[in-house]
């Protein structure tokens, strides 16, 4: 049994009924997998869970913070919902574009940052908001974002 | 309108102290209302909750006293108690701010609720993205424990993983039985046949953060606050075209133009105001010239919308309203489950028309059409997010009508590329911008 395995059989503890920690197992395998799902998490989740690799993929295609495809080492998400979008959350999102020299949806060459937008991040007071690496960063305004790049790319 | 004195009930004290630590929380008064709930009878307090007049703060508006006092007796099944913390309505950001500030007095108003209604099992369902959130609930959840407050009650934290609908309430059960978030048709509800086929109880994280003070000072005291029919506070989630963005709570009743400029300070650079979604982007839009109207439930269905989630975006006379419906149209497009084909298919329908519409593409039947579909959406999907979508662009069809027949007649957008919302990039975009999603022709 992986170490994976077990740590999931620990936390499927807490359910009545462990297919309910279905979610918690595969926030847990992707932390363990450089940020996304390969084949073989999907199957270790369903091993811990008794259930096939076919349905923990059904459930992980169902839901946007689950990756089924390799990211960056950092995954920044720009929300452009109305609340942002109002108040230039597009400018923030060119200005990545520029840093970086990626669209949203796009990976950095070397594999360093992963830059998306996202539906409304529930920062909406506060906007625009950034999520780095599921942190958020509130507001960030266009002339911000050289500096945070230069931090994601320092940081390596 | 005369300023009220502000009464806060939700976020109370958090001004003043750190209201996330135990110790602080306690000196605030803090489950003082566990104690006394404790030595009450169930049906005590579920009689105060009916007295004080509190419907649910999560979008729907029903009382809680009434969802609680349905729940199936005697079932030999266990009772659950689940904690709607999934907030991710357009425009709302109230849940988040509750409970980063005020942890604890969430964890109190679930310790009360399970004793009302007899249950040993929590679960709050917490938005994913949410991690600060996570770790300060689970930081007080600790606590708690430590201080052996939870009574033999077992409280989970659940995080989801990034899905709108999980805030529809079956959704969220389903989501929680490790299935992808797809609503159930209703009946059975959830308070007869909900978590695991058992009795369930699910409430919106105001909702719960409400019922320590009720139960400290009594329903009559709370039904004393807001308007008839509109009990008490609310926490209003602020934000768009506005200079003092951010959460704030009032007594229900209070006006939306009180909000925007006494509160919220106006529209920056002394812009003009052009129109208002009150409740969160899922509802019809007020124009500029509705914001008289109180926030409260009744208030706001005369005024053709409602009081959703208390979400208020100010939107100012730079926004294209047709970019902006397609913009919400995006986001519904992007978080339908697909269950349900009016709702799968419309939203992608209303889509297609509003880009045809802001692209000059469009004959002026094709707003006609647009009207259609959103009717062939509304009321006609297992759970109201299709009407979610159909309702506030139609009312942006209706109430902005010269704006999108400008559209049609120019041949594009009026505002020549200038609109605050021009060329946004929606994550449905994206996936038509990255090279995997391409589908062969």
């Amino acid at each position: 049994m992986t170490e994976l395995v077990q740590e999931i059989r620990e936390i499927a503890g807490h359910y009545p009924d462990a297919r309910s920690a279905i979610l918690p197992a595969l926030h847990l395998a992707q932390k363990r997998n450089d940020g996304w799902l390969p084949p073989q998490a999907l199957e270790e989740v369903g091993t811990a869970l008794g259930v096939t690799p076919a349905y923990v993929q059904s459930v992980a295609s169902f839901y946007d913070m689950l990756h089924l495809a390799p990211v960056g080492q950092h995954l920044v998400e720009v929300c452009t919902n109305v609340s942002c979008a109002l108040v230039g959350a597009q400018q923030v999102v060119e200005a990545f574009q520029r840093e970086l020299g990626v669209r949203p949806g796009e990976t950095t060459e070397d594999g360093t940052v992963t830059l998306k937008t996202m539906e409304c991040a529930g920062g909406c007071g506060w906007a625009p908001v950034v999520v780095v690496d599921h942190r958020y960063r509130e507001p960030v305004r266009a002339e911000d974002v050289p500096e945070l790049v230069g931090e994601l790319r320092g940081g390596g | 309108m005369a300023s009220r004195e502000r009464v806060t009930v939700v976020l109370a004290g958090a001004d003043e102290r750190d209201l996330t630590k135990l110790v602080e929380y306690r000196k605030a008064g803090g489950f003082k209302s566990l104690a006394k709930a404790r030595k009450m009878q169930p049906p005590g307090i579920i009689d105060e909750l009916l007295t004080s007049g509190l419907r649910g703060r999560g979008g729907a508006g029903f009382p809680m006293g009434r969802k609680a006092s349905f729940l199936a007796k005697d079932t030999g099944k266990p009772v659950y108690l689940v904690v709607n913390a999934d907030e991710s309505e357009p425009g709302d950001f109230k849940d988040r701010e509750i409970m980063f500030r005020v942890p604890h007095r969430l964890l109190e108003g679930c310790l009360i609720t399970a004793h009302a209604i007899g249950s040993q099992n929590v679960f709050i369902y917490l938005r994913g993205e949410y991690t600060h959130e996570f770790d300060v609930l689970r930081a007080a959840l600790d606590e708690l424990r430590e201080a052996k407050l939870l009574g033999g009650v077992t409280v989970v934290i659940h995080r989801g993983a990034g899905a709108y609908i999980c805030g529809e309430e079956t959704a969220l059960l389903e989501s929680l039985e490790g299935k992808r978030g797809q609503p159930r048709s209703k009946p059975p509800f959830p308070a007869v046949q909900g978590l695991y086929a058992s009795p369930t109880l699910i409430n919106n994280v105001e909702t719960i953060a409400t019922v320590p003070a009720i139960v400290e000072r009594g329903g009559a005291w709370y039904a004393s606050l807001g308007v008839e029919n509109s009990a008490g506070t609310r926490v209003f989630s602020l934000s768009g075209n506005v200079v003092n963005g951010g959460n704030y709570e009032l007594e229900l009743g209070t006006s939306l133009y009180e909000l925007i400029y006494r509160i919220g300070g106006g529209i920056p650079e002394g812009r003009k105001l052009k129109a208002v979604i009150p409740g969160g982007s899922s509802v019809p839009v007020l124009t500029a010239g509705e914001i008289q109207y109180p926030l409260d439930f009744d208030s706001m269905a005369e005024a053709g919308t409602m009081l959703g989630s208390g979400a208020v975006i100010v939107i100012d006379d730079r926004c294209c309203m047709v970019q902006l419906g397609l913009r919400v149209a995006q986001f519904y497009q992007h978080e339908s489950c697909g269950k349900c084909t009016p709702c799968r298919e419309g939203t992608r329908w209303m889509v297609q028309l509003l880009r045809a519409i802001e692209d000059g593409r469009a004959e002026h039947s094709e707003l006609d059409l647009l009207l259609d579909v959103c009717d062939r959406i509304l009321g006609k999907c297992l759970c109201p997010l299709g009407d979610a979508a159909a309702m506030p662009v139609a009312s942006y069809v209706t109430k902005f009508a010269e704006e999108y027949r400008q559209h049609i007649d120019e041949g594009g957008c009026p505002f020549g590329g200038e609109s605050s919302l021009q060329g946004v990039i929606a994550p449905i975009d994206q996936h038509t911008l990255t090279p995997v999603a391409v589908i062969p022709a």
